[in-house]
């Protein structure tokens, strides 16, 4: 389980952009989730928690926002979802779909500052 | 009164910093023209025994070395160490897979210049080394033929991860009833045109074809990096 060293880089992340930006505490982190990035939401969320202690996000809330995994389809010629993690085929035709664009979003997008 | 929190927008990679220096060490590598693949693979699955195969057969024609993440022992690196290959072994204390820091230090001291290939072992396990580039050409993933056929399916984002996967311990196979159909059908479904190897690092078989297939990788790799 490496959650726990994910949350902590996600605090660190968010306190050196808050503390930047001169805010005295922040609310919520918005992080990106693929499926393809090798971490699990809920280990995430538990660890968060304890990243948090002590810190300018003591109290802060994680909103994980998890999106599909998207690939190119060679047959359809166009971004496709795909049929599942277990079977990386296009949703709509069957092509294996070894082009994988998006599914390995691992990112903070925004946070909610205190003011 | 209380002010509305105020959102800022951020988009940054949690794993920048790991991000940042794999991209430092890739390009590293290509300058001096060293082909890097690591190992990764659940515990058991016959990764050192895969890499000192590989280490001894590659030895005489080629400059070869390897560094093994281990989370408390140096047994690997001394059993490494019989093929004569300079080895370091990178523990890892607690944690459960590599990062590209730990091989950037685990370097200090050797000159890449003289290597034509580094091998990286990760650590025994097939969910956290997923998240961690190293800086490696090629990522492999060692399936064992004692493991079960839908391991694939079970983890699914290492093998998505990796470039190659390598079936280990053929010979074996027999005895387990060992569906190689199976097996590579989960792989490809999990990791579409990913090239397999079935191979025995303690008979030997198949080894030859896989040799073949990383010593191309480099020159192709080597012409790739002169142009």
């Amino acid at each position: 389980m490496h959650e726990l060293s994910i949350a902590m880089s996600i605090v660190d992340l968010a306190r050196e952009e808050a503390e930047s930006r001169g805010a005295p505490g922040v609310d919520v982190v918005h992080l990106k989730l693929g499926p393809l990035s090798g971490v699990v939401k809920e280990a995430l969320l538990f660890s968060y928690e304890i990243a948090c202690q002590q810190t300018l996000l003591e109290g802060s809330k994680l909103l994980i926002e998890e999106v599909p995994i998207v690939a190119n389809c060679p047959t359809c010629g166009e971004r496709r979802h795909v049929q599942s993690i277990q079977s990386l085929r296009c949703a709509e035709c069957g092509t294996p779909t070894p082009e994988i664009l998006e599914g390995r979003e691992l990112m903070v997008t925004a946070l909610e500052l205190r003011q | 009164m209380t002010l509305e929190p105020r959102l800022v927008q951020v988009r940054k990679n949690v794993l920048k910093q790991n991000d940042v220096t794999a991209r430092g060490l890739r390009e590293r590598f290509r300058e001096a023209g060293v082909l890097v693949v690591s190992l990764v693979s659940s515990p058991g699955s016959g990764k050192t025994a895969f890499l000192e195969k590989t280490l001894t057969l590659l030895q005489p024609r080629c400059r070869v070395a390897a560094l093994v993440g281990d989370l408390a022992t140096e047994n690997d690196a001394a059993r490494l160490a019989r093929s004569r290959a300079p080895v370091k072994q990178i523990i890892t204390g607690t944690i459960c897979h590599l990062e590209a820091a730990m091989v950037q230090n685990a370097l200090d001291g050797w000159d890449l210049n003289d290597l034509d290939f580094l091998f990286i072992e990760n650590v025994g396990n097939l969910v956290c080394p997923s998240s961690y580039d190293l800086g490696e050409d090629l990522r492999f993933v060692l399936l064992s033929v004692t493991e079960g056929e839908d391991k694939p399916l079970k983890y699914p984002t290492i093998f998505n991860s990796a470039d190659v996967a390598i079936i280990t311990k053929s010979d074996l196979a027999v005895v387990v009833e060992f569906d190689e159909g199976a097996a590579r059908r989960n792989i490809q479904a999990v990791r579409p045109g990913i090239e397999v190897f079935r191979l025995s690092a303690k008979t030997g078989e198949g080894m030859t074809e896989y040799l073949e297939f990383l010593e191309s990788r480099r020159t192709r790799s080597r012409a790739s990096a002169s142009v």
